[in-house]
């Protein structure tokens, strides 16, 4: 079982290293972790995949909001979420092959972000499925690099508002 | 004199640092310089304050934390960078697991340097993240006084917990402008959550609906102060409680109600009564593997109440029927404001048969003092008045099944993280909090040599701690465990060389006398505690003494160890 959990935390220095020493120490397991700042400069919003049954993931979430720097936890449903990546993926390839990937890019609105004799970038940009997708289609080709910011997330105000009603 | 400038502007971070623990009320810190902590020691020269030197940091931190545990204030510890810092971690993680309310500061080298591999510099703030309530790096000094206003907030509200402030020294020397503290606000951090009415309605639905109903006491009912309370629940309900070793004295030890330790070395009719009951009000507890081994045999016909401030310790090992999150004296007061008082006759009929049928071993021995009589002598002698404070092994478990304790903060003792080398230290932390109590400590020949240089803070402040030391020539708790899963493998854990404890207290100028003779047992101790000053016993107990009943690791509340 995945669960997606959106953190709302001080911006203080240490404060990934609070959260990162707490999944790691109570051996949950991270799919991916992405931080970034907000619309407040005081605030950080810290997106966490984890993964695990499901008194773990309950865990997970009562732990994370005993942080003294944690503001706000929220598990959220990708159903009621406004989610995306960012990949950047190298593919080595002949300026012949260029066209095939091309189209494949154009179908999934990704971008050349870099491009030699050799091999080109693809900037990707998505759901975690759709970025999954992309990779899945250059497999035949050779994959020389890849990074991926992990997911980050929102709850949607239509959702919230679903939620309420419900 | 720095005294003169002490009170104009422009102080240094260093004596601001001293007059924000002063005006917080803070009247002892126990602590030990350094390099990177002399701007911080200058101050505390002029401090109002009494600085405890003692001869490590562990130590240090141990005494801060008895000195909390008997009080229930925090306890202050200060240590220089690097090796005075990390000689803290023990003592950390030791309140950090018994939720003990402490503030250490260390000195730090200066901020320009950090990083840098500089002389003495480690980095205690990544060491201590996962072992304190929280933690601080102090990169500017005009935060310092506020930083200092939330660690004491935090150490004491909510779960109480060690707080770390590191203090570059550059941080220490800079001049600030006298501090204007702002009252301590910390979004998200909720320490006293609003009881929900509902989940106190429904406790008190469920314990009137219980035939067997049973409390498991924990340092959460001593953290709250919620012993009159629960006397008058358990009393008015007839509902026998078991205590673990932080709520050890919540319940008086000699009400007929009380059952003692339960859990790994709890008396058999404690576990039974567990294993019986059809209800488990949890107060302030964890469910410790200690205490519960396998959550699946610890009670399996029982609804489960768990009452904590602490939210995530609800449902982290076993599961809840009826959470209750709050403050435990604030919801068993709602809790006697709407139950009504109902007697169980056939209940603790069948619990008074448990124990009938169930009693703790009592071996007796005229020939060698079985180490069981010097704990039931100490209980008998001291009649709950006294802290007793004890280390860690098989001396602590029989303290905990046979001390008679009737008080809270009476019984003293590293339960979560079972450190060895905390006795003698916490009892003179104790010794400084209650000087008007008698403070009695009982250590085995192991614990007692892990932290033995606090004997010279004992002299210097001529504390008159009782110090016992059993002494069965063993890591008894270990070699025990050999016994039986090991084949009688005894690695490492009998003693090739013992010191003479009763030299090394006269090195110390310590009166000591060591007991070998069952007979003179209970009159030793009685000198000892009629005797003025500090005093040392050791007494010489049969080696291999077992701590029964057991039941071995991860087992059930029935499966006991077959000696």
């Amino acid at each position: 079982m995945k669960k997606m959990i959106s953190l709302l935390v001080r911006n203080r220095p240490g404060v990934l290293s609070h959260v990162a020493s707490l999944v790691t120490r109570r051996g949950y397991n991270v799919e991916s972790i992405a931080a970034g700042p907000t619309e407040n400069e005081t605030r950080t919003r810290i997106t966490l995949v984890v993964s695990g049954d499901e008194r773990e993931l309950e865990q997970v979430t009562k732990q994370l909001r005993k942080l003294i720097d944690c503001i706000e936890v929220r598990d959220l449903k990708y159903s009621q979420a406004v989610t995306g990546e960012v990949a950047l993926v190298t593919v080595a390839v002949d300026p012949e092959k260029r066209g095939e990937i091309m189209s494949l890019a154009n179908t999934f609105g990704a971008k050349i972000a870099d491009l030699d004799e050799k091999s080109l970038t693809l900037q990707v940009v998505g759901s975690s499925h759709m970025v999954d997708m992309v990779i899945t289609g250059l497999a035949p080709y050779r994959i020389k690099s890849m990074a991926r910011t992990g997911l980050v997330a929102l709850p949607m105000d239509s959702g919230e508002k679903k939620e309420m009603l419900s | 004199m720095s005294n003169n400038t002490k009170q104009g502007p422009g102080r240094t971070g260093a004596q601001i640092l001293v007059s924000v623990l002063e005006q917080a009320g803070v009247d002892l810190v126990f602590g030990y310089p350094g390099g990177q902590a002399i701007p911080l020691y200058d101050a505390i020269y002029d401090a109002k304050f009494k600085h405890i030197l003692t001869r490590h940091e562990q130590g240090a931190a141990h005494a801060a934390d008895g000195y909390a545990r008997a009080t229930g204030k925090v306890g202050v510890v200060v240590a220089t960078s690097g090796p005075g810092a990390t000689n803290l971690v023990t003592g950390l993680a030791t309140a950090n697991m018994d939720s003990v309310p402490l503030l250490a500061v260390t000195g730090q080298v200066p901020t320009a340097n950090i990083g840098n591999d500089t002389f003495q510099e480690a980095d205690i703030y990544g060491i201590s993240m996962p072992i304190t309530k929280y933690n601080y790096l102090v990169t500017r000094a005009e935060k310092l006084p506020q930083i200092l206003a939330e660690a004491l907030y935090l150490a004491q509200t909510g779960r109480p917990g060690p707080i770390l402030v590191d203090v570059p020294k550059d941080i220490q020397v800079a001049v600030l402008a006298p501090p204007e503290l702002a009252p301590v606000s910390i979004p998200g951090y909720n320490p006293e959550p609003a009881i929900q009415s509902s989940q106190v309605e429904a406790l008190v639905e469920a314990l009137r609906q219980s035939r067997r109903p049973l409390a498991y006491l924990g340092g959460g009912v001593t953290v709250s102060g919620a012993e009159k309370e629960l006397f008058r629940l358990l009393t008015e309900n007839d509902i026998p409680a078991v205590s673990t070793l932080m709520a050890k004295g919540v319940f008086p030890d000699d009400h007929p109600l009380a059952l003692g330790l339960p859990g790994m070395h709890g008396a058999k009719y404690s576990n039974l009564a567990i294993y019986e009951s059809d209800l488990i009000l949890c107060l302030g507890a964890r469910f410790d593997d200690r205490v519960a081994g396998n959550v699946r045999r610890f009670a399996p016909r029982a609804r489960m109440v768990h009452v904590d401030i602490d939210a995530a310790e609800i449902g982290k090992r076993v599961e809840t029927h009826i959470p209750v999150v709050g403050d435990l004296k604030n919801v068993l007061i709602r809790v006697l404001d709407l139950v009504n008082p109902v007697r169980r006759p056939d209940w603790l009929h069948q619990v008074a048969e448990l124990k009938r049928k169930h009693p703790l071993p009592i071996p007796q021995d005229d020939e060698i003092i079985k180490p069981q009589s010097v704990i039931r002598a100490i209980s008998e002698v001291t009649d709950g008045e006294a802290i007793i404070v004890t280390d860690v092994g098989q001396h602590q478990m029989w303290a905990a099944q046979l001390i008679v304790s009737k008080k809270p903060r009476r019984f003293l003792s590293s339960g979560g993280l079972g450190t060895m080398g905390f006795g003698l230290p916490a009892a003179v932390g104790a010794q400084f909090g209650r000087p008007d109590l008698p403070v009695l400590l009982i250590a085995g020949d192991g614990g007692f040599q892990m932290n033995i240089q606090e004997l010279a803070t004992v002299r210097e402040h001529n504390l008159p701690i009782k110090m016992v030391v059993v002494n069965n020539g063993c890591l008894g708790m270990v070699r025990q465990w050999q016994q039986f899963f090991f084949q009688r493998r005894y690695s490492s854990t009998i003693w090739n060389y013992m010191p003479d404890f009763v030299k090394i207290c006269a090195g110390y100028d310590l009166p000591a006398r060591r007991v070998t003779e069952p007979r003179e047992v209970r009159g030793a101790i009685e000198a000892m505690m009629a005797a003025p000053g500090p005093q040392f016993l050791e007494f010489k107990v049969a080696p291999e003494e077992n701590v029964l009943p057991m039941i071995p690791a991860g087992g059930g509340q029935t499966e006991f160890y077959d000696v």
